[in-house]
Order: C-alpha cells, then structure tokens, then sequence
C-alpha cells in the first residue's frame, strides 16, 4: 500500500525533520517495513552532503544477507581513497550506523556522474544522496523508529518528502527503500506510492542511455526518469508531465529539488493524496491524518486531480 | 420409459460437467416466519428524540470507540448528536441504522459514514474516501470537498458535497441521488447501475464508464466519455425533477438547468439477451 508525505515552507525554515516525522508516523498503517526521509535543510551551500550506506541492516525482518563489519570498514576505506584521488576533502565525517555514513565534502564539481559511478563502482556502496541540502536517510522500521536511529527531529530546513512502504514487489532493505535519489543530479529526490507496469521497457531504454539503477524497486524508475528528462534540457516541471505518458500503471509521486516540491497523479487517480496549500506552507499525504499531524485546526484540504501535476518552489 | 427419461437427463448433465447430486445438510439460508420475533428485530434500532441533545469530543478516541459512543448515545435517546474534533479520522459514524441528526464539527478521512440507513448527517469539513458506500437510506451532506470513490455502491438517500469530489463518484451505484456542487475527477458514474448523480461543475475523463443503467447530469465541461456513455435529451420533466432535488439540497441555486447534459447508457455493452431468463434476472 505505502504512504507518501510532504511539505514545503516557503519564505521560511522550520522544523522539516520533526515535522516528516509526525506526518510519516500518521501513515505507518500504511507500511512500516522501511521509512524514508529526504530533507532539505539550512545549509551554508559550500559543501556537498552524501549520504551513503556500505552494507545493509540486517535486522528483524531485513531481506538481506548477513555481513561480517569488518567489511563495512573496508568498503569505507576504499571509498576514503577514492574520494582523494578525485580531488575530494572530507570536511566532516559522521559514522551514524555501523552500515550508515554522512560525509561533507568540499568538491568542485557540476558533473555528478563520473563522481558517483566512481564511488558506487565499490560493492556493497550505495549513495542514498549527494547535493547541498539534499539528505535522504532510510532504514527499516517505522517512522518513529528511524527518526530516533538517525536523531533526524532537530533538523530545520524548508522542505521535505518521505515514504512509509510495504514492500510488494521488492526486498524489505534499504536499497529498496524510499526516497530514491535522483541520480546523478545534485539535489534531486523521489517518493511514490503505487505500481508501474512498463519499468523493464523504461529501465533497459535507460540503461542504454548510460543511467543506473540500484534496486529492482520500480519506483526507483521515476527518479532515474525525471533525472534523464532533466538530464536532456527539460524542467522538473516538463519532466513530471511528460511521465503521466511515459509511465505505465497506477502513482502518486512527489519530487524535490533544492528549492521545489512537485507532485504528479497518474490519468487514472487511481492512488491517494490529499492536499493543503496556504500562502506559506504547502502540506500534502495520502491521507489527511499526515497533514494533521502538522495542522490539527479545522483546515481547507483537496483531492488533486487525474493527471495533475503541481510544482511548488520555497 | 420414466426412469431411462431420467437416467439420459442424467448422464446429458454429467457429460456437460455438470453436478447432479443432491446436497444434503443444513441450510444457511435464513426464510421468513411471521411468528418468529426476531424477524421483526432491527439491529441498531432506537426510540431517539431529535430535540435531545448532546456533544461527542472524539480527540482521544479511536474510530470504533467513537463508534460505539455514538451508539451508547442513541441508545440513551440521543437524536442529535455533535461530533468535535474528528480530525480527519477514518471509518467515523459507520454502520448507523437508526434515524439520527449528526453533525461533525470538523473533517473525516475514509470510509466517512459508510453503510448506513436512515441518519440525517452534516459534515462542516472534509471527507476522505468512500464516503457513505453502501448508503441504504438517509441524507449526508459536506460542506467542502471529498475524496475519491465518494457515495461508491450505494444503494439509497442523498449524498451531497458542496465543494469537489475526486474520481470513481458514485462507482457502482445501485440507487440513490448525488450532487456534487463542484467538480468531478475521472470515471465518474463508473460502472453504475441504478440512480442519477448531479455534477455541476466540470468533470474528467472516461465519464460514465461502462455504466448499466442510471442518469448522469453535468452543468459544466466533460473531459471524455467513458465506453458506452451516450447524450440524451434532457426533457422537462428532467428539470422540474433537477430543480426540486438541488433546491432540497440547498444547492446551485442561481444554476441554469438548461446548460445540462443527461448522459445515459448506450447499452450497447449489455450482453443479457444472450442469458437465459433466469440468469438475466440475477445479473440484473
């Protein structure tokens, strides 16, 4: 089933960590094998974020097969060197799990993708994020429960979207965890709630085209999608409409970038969301319980309609 | 000569794969037997005075313990009851068979008022999904917008949305009346089968959707129709009955019935006349 949230702040920060939580944690009924968060938040906008994972957690539940720790330390190490050798400094290094790692990075570059592939050419890596305010963090459990693992309730920020899944039609593991990353653009992240039936046509026409995919998740599909569109000279907006054609099946999806928040509908409707927007917050889930979380007084609420897509900036 | 008639009826049934034995055993079927009290017991059923009046605050309850509060109350003679803070929880006010007035005094998520006969209901809010499937009998009416599927499969009353409604409105209804103020999503009247829905306002793709039989009315623009949606004239009679039904809603006022549309089954789906009578009968 899943649920989706988000919200944007728009000419101010707030507490966008705090806040995904409530609203995440109001859908857990939705999903609780893995909860995902992909926060904006207030940075000086020097450094690179990434976020990456050198294993998996193998906890109750977890799909994934056990691995000795020793091996995530050496996974950590390989990509110390790579880093070096491509020019780029650790400024800060934080070690939040034993599988789970935040690195800022002072690295001049535009181009992501030799960067990633680089990086991600080491088994068992996987960046969860990379971009200058983009952080997605995404474990299993609830989302109470990876809030507290991450301490992500003290992050402010402008916006923010995540995912409550019930994992159907992939692995209950991170890599098949929402957000997914809008590789390999600095900035970009995707949630989605729903089924696409054309993923193997999109994914091999995308694959040839030079774009990776890290999970057989299909909603990693619309990340890589919108990432191709954009890659080609089209606006997230432009990029979004033109997915309600080129995607097959049933979605609710939202994107964001560094200073927006989108939403798409598939022609159908045949997925949930309700929608709140007032001069200075945008608030929307699949279910209105969410945006109660944030906003428990009476409020004006709305169903988006089929085919209907919705870009909001900061 | 009766028996062999018998015995070639037989093996023709059992050549065609079909059963023959007899079934034995105990029946779930439940008849009718006048002389039975509990044919005459209605589950739900309470003596409630309209002019008894009370307020439910359901912030800390969950829906079903909201739900049995309600019927507590009824039970004790409540026949109005107000309902502060439902805060958009699901499954609120299910399952009421009794006359009562409810009022929320706020949104409702899913399932809103589902499977109910005979409450008078006003939603000052918002209604999730499904709101008032399988609505028997009654009045339900909100004052802002919906979710999709909203009055799915009912079989009775009045379901009225003031503000938009999502897609799949009134998907497989049975009977009954909506009116929805604004606009529709897509598939609206999908698959329905008995009663008219009233949209005044603008409505998306694929309207009507392989629908057996039923009235559509738009006031506004109409993004497709669905397979086997036809136009059909909209006679007099269809006004009279439009301005008498929106008046009773408190709806559309000042709405100029001429600019409607009456969408109809083109029937050129149904496949009955290739059933035997009697399966005819049961599809129907």
């Amino acid at each position: 089933m899943c649920g989706i949230a988000g919200l944007i702040h728009r000419g101010k920060s707030s507490n966008v960590g705090s806040e995904l939580q409530g609203m995440l944690q109001a859908l857990k009924h939705r999903g609780e094998d893995s909860t995902g968060y992909a926060l904006y938040g207030d940075t000086d906008g020097k450094n690179f974020i990434m976020r990456f994972k050198v294993g998996e957690n193998v906890g109750e539940g977890s799909s994934s097969v056990m691995e000795d720790v020793s091996v995530y330390d050496e996974r950590k190490k390989i990509v110390d060197q790579h880093l070096a050798e491509m020019g780029a400094k650790i400024v800060k290094e934080e070690r939040v799990l034993p599988y789970s790692l935040r690195y800022e990075i002072d690295y001049n570059t535009k181009d992501l993708l030799e960067f990633s592939q680089k990086i991600e050419s080491i088994p068992g890596v996987e960046i969860l994020s990379m971009g200058k305010s983009l952080e997605v963090i995404k474990d299993l459990g609830n989302a109470k429960m990876v809030c507290d693992r991450y301490d992500l309730d003290k992050l402010v920020g402008t916006h923010a979207i995540g995912h409550a899944r019930m994992a159907t039609e992939s692995g209950v593991d991170i890599k098949s965890a929402h957000p997914f990353w809008g590789y390999p653009f600095s900035d970009v992240s995707v949630v989605h709630n729903g089924q696409l039936t054309n993923y193997w046509n999109n994914r091999r026409a995308l694959e040839n085209k030079g774009m990776r995919f890290m999970s057989e998740c299909d909603s990693e599909l619309i990340a890589v999608y919108i990432a191709q569109k954009m890659r080609e000279g089209a606006s997230l907006e432009e990029g979004m409409k033109e997915s309600l054609s080129g995607l097959d099946g049933v979605f609710t999806y939202f994107v964001a970038t560094k200073d927006s928040l989108g939403m798409a509908k598939d022609t159908m409707a045949a997925k949930p969301l309700v929608l709140y927007e007032s001069d200075d917050l945008v608030a929307m889930g699949s279910e209105e319980i969410a945006i109660r979380s944030v906003l428990p007084q009476e409020i004006d609420t709305y169903d988006p309609f089929d085919g209907e897509v919705k870009v909001w900036q900061i | 000569m009766a028996n062999l008639k018998t015995s070639e009826k037989k093996s023709k049934a059992q050549s065609m794969g079909m059963h023959t034995e007899v079934l034995t055993g105990r029946t779930q079927q439940k008849f009718f037997n006048p002389d039975e009290a509990e044919n005459f017991y209605y589950f739900g059923t309470y003596d409630v005075d309209f002019n008894k009046r009370t307020d439910l605050d359901v912030k800390d309850m969950t829906a079903p313990e909201a739900n049995k509060e309600i019927d507590n109350l009824m039970s004790q003679g409540y026949g109005t009851i107000v309902i502060k803070n439902p805060q958009g929880k699901h499954s609120l006010g299910v399952g009421i068979l009794n006359k009562l007035n409810l009022i929320f005094e706020g949104s409702l998520g899913y399932f809103g008022m589902g499977s109910c006969d005979g409450p008078v209901v006003r939603i000052n809010g918002r209604v999730g999904w499904s709101c008032a499937e399988n609505l028997i009998a009654g009045k339900v009416v909100v004052e802002k917008n919906a979710g999709s599927c909203f009055g799915a499969a009912i079989r009775g009353g009045d379901l009225i949305c003031k503000g938009s409604v999502g897609a799949r409105t009134g998907i497989d209804m049975k009977g009954g009346t909506i009116i929805v103020g604004g606009d529709a999503g897509a598939f609206t009247g999908f698959m329905m089968q008995r009663g008219r829905i009233i949209i005044l306002g603008d409505v998306g793709i694929n309207l009507g959707d392989s629908m057996y039989d039923g009235t559509i009315f738009i006031g506004g623009k109409i993004g497709s129709y669905g397979s086997d949606a036809v136009d059909a004239k909209l006679t007099k009679s269809d006004q009279d009955w439009l301005k008498r039904k929106l008046k009773v809603a408190e709806i559309g006022e000042n709405f100029d019935l001429n600019k409607m549309k009456k969408i109809v089954a083109g029937k050129k789906l149904w496949n009955y006349d290739n059933l035997e009578p009697t399966e005819k009968k049961g599809a129907i």
